[in-house]
């Protein structure tokens, strides 16, 4: 039972990375109707400028920062130069734009920083909290920060103009350029946002499974299937996805299939969701007029 | 075909039946990949291109082939053209079944059910149940096949025309595949699927089974990529050899069957080149060369040669 109880709860810690990463993805969904396959080599490229910052001698938390702030501003950037120009291109050219600026972060990541595995800081103490031995200090960090990025989201989005700016770009971009909403800025700001966002995923989750250009692979294909079992056009479905695939992927992985095959969790999951039940459980349900 | 094209392609055959008389061994080695890289780009194209199913995880059917040829080599004593049909079927049977769930899929859905394919791989592969067969992380050593008939032929160059003779079977029913009315009722289901629907074409039945084909196509292609590099093991199939095959077609040229042999050329001698600056640099020009194409070249080689002929042809009408 304790074994159980520990794998569950290392479940919501990984959930929560996961829960972030989904909600990056459902963000630029919601706008722009793509899948950013890129998304999780863009918080791999974050999370190596935040070790450059540590190793250079900054205190993690400036560091934590610092990165999050340059993840938002790569993010628009990338949007401004990269996405703009295919943005009502038919959905192949898209996806390869998306698998190319995949390979390109991964390969420059790796010319820069070499493919040799590095450790990245824990900004928890190395000692459990509280005297308990369920969860290390790590996990409960992680599943802290991720709460403290859902309620600013959250906050951000219901109560500022700019968020209800953006909710209404991306809702009905026409209307919303009528009432004079600059759209194209406001789907900049939310890769910025969304980059954002997937950086703090990246640097939680560099400490449990280490720095390397690779480590996102397994991660975003965790955050496709939470993004798609939540319903991929709604942000607290996929929070609640991540978590519940987090604690099925611990759960299953440790009892019942073996940790080796833990990515074809997310696999079925993913193919099961997409056949029978495409909206997920939160997701609106499309109807196309013939 | 015009007179013209089939001048083209006889010179072309010729040129390519001399080509390991005069490269050394392992050039001649590498221009089988590209071979073996050309029909694996023409299966995916025949998806992605003439259908219009983004597959992201076709270095799946990539690694069932190979895997299929080597256990039945390793564990059978199976020879190794003998297994190419296998590996075939297999395929096909694969795909068709992959295929089925994902007629409910649409675009973006299929790329990131597929993704999710490529991505686990390495790990179905390494998976201990299987390791029986598989070879788990160590995969399996495959011997070389010799030159039959005692033709005074090196290994490297037989295997060469053995993968050409495979190719030229392989184009050649691709393209009566795709010239006719089965490669019309596909490339109808990518323009407007409803309206090939309206016109009787049955978009079920065609969408599974182009799966099916074109898994059947990458699947052989794997087949003999595993004879010809005489070895399998799981992190040779991870996404990366999925993403390969899309940079092949974009580059090549959708919806093209020349443009396969383009791909081909590209992604295997393009690394050879770019590695010599960095070992990283090889992604990064293929990601360059893939937006590059998106935005300014979006059918390829082989649409730019295409609109090049086209262009010289108008010219000298004019004049």
């Amino acid at each position: 039972m304790d074994a159980f109880i520990h794998q569950v709860l290392a479940g919501f810690a990984t959930g929560g990375i996961y829960a972030s990463l989904a909600l990056a993805l459902v963000m630029i969904y919601q706008a722009t109707h793509h899948v950013n396959f890129a998304q999780g080599e863009m918080a791999m490229f974050a999370t190596y400028i935040a070790w450059s910052l540590v190793t250079a001698g900054m205190p993690y938390w400036g560091a934590f920062f610092l990165t999050v702030a340059f993840a938002f501003v790569f993010g628009v950037v990338i949007e401004r130069v990269v996405i703009r120009p295919v943005e009502n291109a038919p959905v192949l050219a898209v996806v390869v734009v998306f698998i190319a600026l995949l390979v390109i972060l991964n390969s420059v990541t790796g010319w820069i920083y070499t493919y040799t595995i590095k450790t990245f800081p824990s900004p928890f103490p190395a000692q459990p909290f509280f005297g308990q031995r369920y969860m290390s200090s790590h996990e409960i960090g992680a599943i802290g920060v991720t709460l403290v990025v859902l309620l600013l989201l959250y906050a951000f989005f219901r109560f500022t103009p700019l968020g209800l700016a953006m909710r209404a770009a991306a809702q009905n971009p026409d209307s919303a350029r009528l009432v004079g909403i600059r759209v194209g800025w406001m789907l900049a700001l939310g890769w910025g946002l969304a980059a954002a966002i997937g950086a703090v995923a990246g640097m939680m989750v560099a400490p449990i499974v280490y720095l390397d250009p690779n480590m996102m692979g397994g991660v975003l294909l965790y955050a496709f299937a939470a993004a798609l079992v939540g319903g991929i056009d709604n942000p607290g479905g996929a929070v609640f996805g991540g978590f519940l695939v987090g604690v099925l992927e611990n759960v299953l992985g440790a009892f019942v299939i073996g940790n080796e095959l833990k990515l074809a969790v997310a696999l079925v999951i993913i193919i099961a969701v997409l056949t029978v039940k495409p909206s997920g459980f939160f997701g609106k349900v499309h109807v196309t007029r013939v | 075909m015009t007179r013209r094209q089939i001048i083209v392609l006889a010179l072309v055959l010729i040129a390519a039946a001399a080509l390991p008389f005069f490269v050394t061994n392992y050039r001649t080695f590498q221009f089988t990949l590209v071979l073996v890289y050309a029909i694996a780009l023409l299966g995916l194209n025949m998806l992605t291109g003439y259908n219009g199913q983004i597959s992201l995880g076709h270095g799946a059917f990539y690694a069932i082939g190979a895997y299929c040829t080597a256990i039945l080599m390793d564990k059978y004593g199976v020879p190794y053209w003998a297994t190419l049909p296998v590996a075939g079927a297999i395929c096909l049977l694969v795909g068709f079944l992959f295929g089925l769930p994902a007629l409910r899929l649409e675009g973006l859905y299929l790329a990131l059910a597929t993704f999710a394919l490529g991505v686990s791989l390495p790990q179905l592969l390494k998976y201990k149940h299987f390791e029986h067969w598989t070879g788990g992380v160590q995969g399996i050593v495959i011997p070389k096949p010799e030159a039959p008939f005692g033709l005074p032929l090196k290994p490297d160059q037989w295997l060469y025309f053995f993968t050409l003779a495979v190719t030229l079977v392989m184009f050649a029913l691709a393209w009566n595949l795709l010239r006719g009315r089965v490669g019309r009722a596909m490339m109808a289901i990518r323009d407007n699927h409803i309206a090939a629907e309206a016109m009787g074409v049955n978009n079920a039945i065609y969408k599974s089974l182009t799966f099916g084909v074109s898994a059947m196509y990458t699947g052989i292609a794997g087949s003999l990529g595993a004879i010809a590099i005489q070895f399998v093991a799981p992190d040779s199939f991870n996404i990366f050899l999925s993403i390969v095959l899309l940079v092949g077609i974009v580059i090549g040229g959708l919806a093209s069957i020349s443009g396969a042999i383009y791909g081909a050329l590209f992604i295997q001698f393009i690394p050879n080149i770019a590695d010599e600056i960095s070992k990283a640099a090889p992604w990064a020009i293929f990601g360059l060369f893939l937006i590059g194409f998106v935005y300014l070249m979006p059918m390829g080689i082989a649409g730019a040669i295409r609109m090049a002929l086209a262009r010289l042809m108008q010219k000298r009408q004019n004049t």
